[in-house]
């Protein structure tokens, strides 16, 4: 059975990860090749690393950083920000990107998207809709002219999937940065439109969320950014609390399955005696 | 210890360097992303990458020559190659992937879109568990239901002899085949962090 997939959002900007709010207001948090080997390490499923930055500064993407990147990376990677044309798109497959994600190109040129399916197969386009709640409706956000725009959610997402997108990235800017969970109306109405893959961002705060949205959508992956950063093995003791109820990957070595975690996933301290235990355990490497 | 030398063959659109920063994890330093007949010749294993439509990927190794050098090294010289994803399924007589398309015909199969159902999305897309067929015993050595991660919306169809493990998406698909010396997996081992590679090892542990 096909499981569910935990996905780990990197936000970057000028070469920097950044923790977003509302699309308006950014927290550095350090080199993206860092947070991509902890990530990677902490067991996720696979990583989406947007550069925020280059559309705006109208800059394509930098192969070099991705280059650099990957190789501490060793799960399926998407990336995206800055793509114009279908030759940076094979550029970042050679670079070592697996997929890539159309976002503001889209509204210009939707063609990109059956130009790269036809070439690259759909299952490697990413289409990513950021979507904001106007008068009960939700609409199409546009992040670098900073407002709505009059396009429904739900035909933009059927649009992009008769196009050729093999899976939908649906971010909520309200909900982005707020630790608020996910917004289960917008991924219901995407999922209710499409028969590809979606994936959620915007919103998660707690393991809770993550448990709310799985049982409340069809959602095939969810992902988070700020949720995982300054939280050690984040990403592992999330896991942790979603094994016991959901179909999902569950590989690293440390499972903290059983382990006291308080509510916001962060893994509680043992109790002394235990701890001097430990001292005297060696775990030895695994050799592949 | 001798390395072997591997070639990752390069027909312009397949996620070569990711393959190769998997090799570079495990150790092996004598690895050429190339598409010379020269170095494929010299090449102690092959492995063909997968990123792409089948007409694309098929058409950029006709292009390029490749498919007549690649069938002389796997057919002839016996060299073991293993592909992975579109790689794998290019060794298929046929591929039904927009329009009618003719592989390298090394393993006889066809290639045929999944079926999309209410729960079973296409691309399949993801993580997904994979049972051993393979009566001479488990062609990796992980556990017993290893993840792997899955990528793709058409799957190889062929005779059960040659199906060594599989997978289940409301339907059974094709996870790896074996004829001779050709390997093939439908999901990216590159991509499959500890799992990926311990099936790189035992691939080339099991040729070397």
């Amino acid at each position: 059975m096909l499981k569910k997939r935990i996905t780990a959002t990197l936000l970057v900007q000028n070469g920097i990860v950044v923790q977003s709010r509302r699309f308006a207001q950014y927290l550095p948090v350090g080199k993206p090749i860092i947070t991509m080997e902890f990530f990677d390490d902490w067991g996720v499923d696979e990583i989406i690393l947007l550069d925020i930055s280059a559309t705006r500064a109208g800059r394509g993407p930098d192969y070099n950083a991705i280059k650099h990147c990957v190789s501490r990376c060793h799960v399926p990677l998407t990336v995206g920000g800055g793509i114009t044309n279908v030759e940076q798109i094979i550029e970042l497959i050679h670079s070592g990107a697996d997929k890539i994600s159309l976002n503001q190109v889209i509204h210009n040129n939707m063609s990109l998207i059956s130009e790269a399916s036809v070439l690259l197969g759909s299952q490697c386009v990413v289409a990513s809709i950021d979507a904001v709640c106007v008068d009960g409706k939700y609409v199409v956000y546009d992040y670098i002219k900073r407002k709505p725009l009059p396009i429904r959610v739900g035909e933009f997402s059927k649009r992009l999937q008769d196009h050729g997108a093999g899976e939908i990235l649906i971010n909520s800017v309200e909900r982005d940065g707020m630790y608020v969970g996910f917004d289960h109306d917008l991924i219901n109405e995407v999922c209710a439109n499409v028969t590809v893959p979606v994936v959620c961002l915007g919103g998660a705060g707690k393991p809770q969320h993550f448990i709310d949205v799985l049982e409340n959508t069809d959602i095939s992956g969810v992902s988070a950014a700020n949720f995982y950063h300054f939280s050690e093995h984040s990403i592992t003791t999330l896991k942790a609390s979603l094994i016991n109820n959901f179909n999902i990957r569950h590989d690293t070595h440390a499972k903290y399955i059983e382990h006291p975690l308080d509510c916001s996933g962060r893994l509680l301290k043992r109790c002394e005696l235990e701890l001097q235990e430990l001292k005297f355990k060696r775990i030895e490497t695994e050799i592949i | 210890m001798n390395q072997p030398r591997i070639v990752i063959v390069d027909y312009s659109i397949g996620n070569t360097y990711s393959v190769l920063n998997a090799l570079k994890t495990l150790g092996y330093n004598r690895v050429k992303i190339s598409s010379l007949e020269e170095d494929i010749n010299n090449a102690d294993s092959l492995i063909l990458p997968g990123v792409g439509s089948f007409a694309a990927c098929i058409g950029n190794l006709r292009k390029k020559n490749l498919d007549i050098v690649l069938s002389e090294a796997v057919l002839e010289k016996k060299k073991p190659i293993l592909g992975i994803c579109v790689g794998m399924q290019m060794m298929a007589t046929v591929s039904e992937e927009n329009g009618v398309h003719r592989g390298l015909d090394w393993v006889p199969g066809s290639v045929r879109k999944l079926e999309t159902t209410r729960c079973h999305y296409v691309p399949h897309v993801g993580w997904n568990t994979v049972r051993n067929r393979n009566k001479h015993g488990p062609f990796f050595s992980t556990n017993n239901f290893p993840s792997f991660y899955f990528d793709h919306s058409y799957h190889f169809e062929c005779d059960e002899q040659f199906v060594t493990a599989e997978c289940d998406y409301g339907m059974n698909i094709t996870a790896a085949i074996r004829k001779d010396n050709m390997h093939g997996v439908q999901f990216h081992p590159e991509k499959s962090q500890k799992n990926g590679l311990i099936l790189f090892r035992d691939f080339f542990n099991s040729i070397y």
